[in-house]
């Protein structure tokens, strides 16, 4: 059984997928900061492939990138760290078995192959892509095959904006969950997703065939619990990126960000 | 001028608009996040409608003549004429209100804008030629302006920075990234994904998303639209021998070449910014540099590295220092229907003064680059040559001292 959907058949409540980007804070930090959060408790890792022009992402994610591609991160060099992702390496990182995404804009992508890249993904023991500027028609008609050939899910994005029909039609193409913005806006807003309750609870109504999580804006405890209410679980990304900014302990820094969350 | 209608021409491979989806042969379509998903449906679904409707085309048609100042004049430059030993023709889109070709495209998206029931628009600026045309029709409208602007282009276009403030726009700084176009651009694009129901996003050039390349390069086919008329008047035929217009995005010759794309006896010579030369490492010239990509929400020629990083580009003129081109442009280039050349830095900088003495018109670093393309075709007397004479060169008046060393 694929390793998304097992979790969401044995987990309904409180799943926590945390992001981070490839190559961040340093260029050998993915598999450490990949192992940090399956050991503090994260249930799924979204793990960012820096762009150039990320046109969803507020200012943390950004720096983060930039500071990736500094380092010399690329999608080949990432493929390379992650050859030992699911079985351990010789440096003592022990293996990832929690689910692993991949979210990164169209472009490097399609400079990697699309194929190849799929191909790859699923070599190293990838889950399932976000590709946030794939558009539907082309994921129809171009991509969806490729992505499915090599047994990947894809999750789409919807937001507080998009109409109940065309929520329905994104949860058909969706698989692995349905990732639901918190509200318009880029990545890490302070806009309040306290305000979003009825956007939650329309989705809870609709009974969709993917599990819900809830991106953009959760940041703590009380936006990861108000999240949870009426969905599967949450996505935190530009506020676990800013706890490892300054960190010199990945580990460390990844326990107590993420025992506060996690805690009932 | 008569209120002519825009020419509505037919969608798909041999009109000069895109296909359903928005692209032009392999490239165009609506590479964006789901967040912006509404807005440009909004657009798509409605541009077509709103720009046919009589009371739109006649406001648009309207404020064209009486504020923009149009038909601008087709001129024959005698004296750049008998240079080339050919026939040349200026179009004087310089002589549009504030001094560039930019203002077609803001007049017709803010009353776009005002019919979609927008409160506040919002665009992202280079040099700051169409942040001050996006300024003056809000102005105009009396309706809420921010401007994009990388903090590099800031420091070095402040006469344009004041202008914008002076028509009471807010001009935003874009920190991220390389702080010039590209990144306001982004900036401009998450301001959007951030303001989704109030805002509309007047976009510079023919580049973005599905509908923007057609709906800009509707809005500045006036440009080839009078040509067309005007050569009729002054020479007998409508058609010119080869059409000139410099591309950084690509607005003002896709308004060039509009009314001729489907006419194969007009040669289309698009102009890009070498900058200091193509494989210097500091040019602009995304079709010798470039490769198919996506940037800014649409697939078109993209300047990035091998791993697909969207590269810095150079060139002397804001107005070009752009590392992608819109995907009409990408699609003429890859189909052979448009003649692709690149002027540097130093070559543009020279036609600027020869043009300037030649013919009493100072023109924009931009347009300089499509007047040195002169010497690198081979012209005929019998030739009818047109160049797009896109903009005055008031804005780059810093640059033309410092190379005559004043
Ligand atoms: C005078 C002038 N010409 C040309 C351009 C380039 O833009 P486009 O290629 O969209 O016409 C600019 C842009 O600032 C401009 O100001």
């Amino acid at each position: 059984m694929k390793r998304l959907s097992q979790l969401f058949a044995t987990k309904k409540q409180r799943i926590l997928n945390v992001y981070c980007t490839a190559g961040y804070p340093e260029l050998d930090s993915t598999l450490p900061v990949m192992k940090a959060l399956e050991d503090q408790g994260a249930d799924i890792i979204e793990l960012g492939m820096p762009y150039s022009d990320p046109l969803a992402d507020g200012p943390v994610i950004q720096e983060s990138s930039l500071r990736a591609i500094e380092n010399g991160m690329t999608i080949a060099t990432l493929f390379n760290q992650l050859s030992t992702m699911r079985t351990g390496d010789a440096a003592g990182t022990g293996k990832i078995t929690i689910p692993v995404i991949l979210m990164g804009y169209m472009n490097p992508v399609l400079q990697y192959g699309f194929e190849r890249f799929c191909e790859k993904a699923a070599e190293v023991g990838i889950d399932g892509l976000i590709l946030p500027d794939l558009p539907m028609h082309e994921y129809e008609t171009i991509y969806g095959p490729t992505i499915r050939k090599f047994g990947l899910d894809l999750v789409f994005l919807v937001t507080p904006e998009t109409g109940e029909q065309r929520i329905r039609r994104i949860d058909a193409l969706s698989s692995g969950f349905l990732y639901a913005v918190s509200s318009s806006s880029t990545t890490g807003s302070n806009k309040n997703i306290g305000d979003q309750e009825a956007y939650f609870q329309k989705l809870q109504s609709m009974q969709l065939q993917n599990p819900v999580l809830v991106g953009f804006g959760i940041k703590d405890k009380s936006t990861f619990d108000a999240a949870c209410k009426y969905t599967n679980g949450a996505i935190i990304g530009s506020a676990y990126i800013k706890a490892l900014e300054h960190s010199t302990d990945v580990a460390g820094t990844t326990k107590s960000f993420l025992s506060n969350i996690i805690a009932q | 001028m008569t209120t002519k209608e825009i020419k509505i021409l037919p969608i798909g491979k041999e009109g000069s608009g895109p296909d359903e989806y928005g692209y032009y042969g392999s490239f165009g379509g609506a590479y964006i996040p789901e967040m912006l998903f509404p807005n440009v449906e909004e657009l798509k679904t409605r541009y077509l409608e709103i720009m046919a409707e009589p009371a739109f085309q006649n406001e648009f048609r309207t404020l064209l003549r009486d504020y923009v100042g149009r038909p601008t004049p087709l001129f024959f430059a005698e004296r750049l004429s008998k240079q080339f030993n050919t026939r040349i023709y200026l179009k004087r889109e310089d002589l549009c209100h504030t001094g560039a070709h930019k203002i077609n495209n803001t007049v017709g998206q803010i009353l776009l804008a005002l019919r979609l029931g927008k409160k506040r628009i919002i665009a992202e600026t280079g040099a700051g030629q169409h942040g001050v045309a996006t300024a003056t029709v809000c102005a105009l409208k009396g309706i809420e302006c921010v401007v994009y602007m990388g903090e590099k282009d800031i420091e070095r276009q402040a006469p344009n920075v004041a202008r914008m403030k002076m028509l009471g726009a807010t001009v935003v700084p874009a920190l991220s990234g390389s702080r010039t176009l590209k990144d306001a651009t982004n900036e401009a694009i998450r301001a959007w994904i951030n303001n989704p129901t109030d805002t509309h996003y007047i976009i510079g050039s023919v580049v973005g998303p599905h509908p923007y390349p057609d709906m800009v390069a509707r809005f500045q086919s006036v440009i080839s639209e009078e040509v067309r008329w005007q050569l009729l008047e002054q020479t007998g035929s409508e058609l010119p021998s080869h059409m000139i217009a410099c591309v950084g995005g690509g607005s003002n010759a896709a308004g060039a070449f509009y009314h001729f794309i489907h006419e194969q006896a007009v040669k289309l010579v698009a102009v890009e910014a070498a900058g200091h030369g193509i494989n210097t490492g500091m040019s602009a010239a995304t079709t010798q540099l470039g490769r198919s990509g996506i940037l800014h929400g649409s697939k078109s020629l993209v300047m990035q590295t091998e791993d697909g990083q969207v590269t810095e580009p150079h060139s002397i003129s804001a107005g070009l220092d752009y590392p992608g081109i819109g995907p009409l442009h990408a699609h003429l280039y890859e189909s052979g229907r448009g003649t692709f050349l690149s002027v540097t830095d130093d070559d543009a900088l020279r036609s600027a003064f020869e043009v300037s003495r030649l013919e009493g018109i100072i023109p924009a670093l931009e347009t300089a680059h499509a007047f040195s393309a002169l010497k690198q075709l081979s012209l005929r007397t019998d030739n009818t040559v047109v160049v797009c004479l896109s903009g005055r060169g008031d804005k780059d008046l810093a640059t033309y001292m410092k190379a005559m060393g004043v």
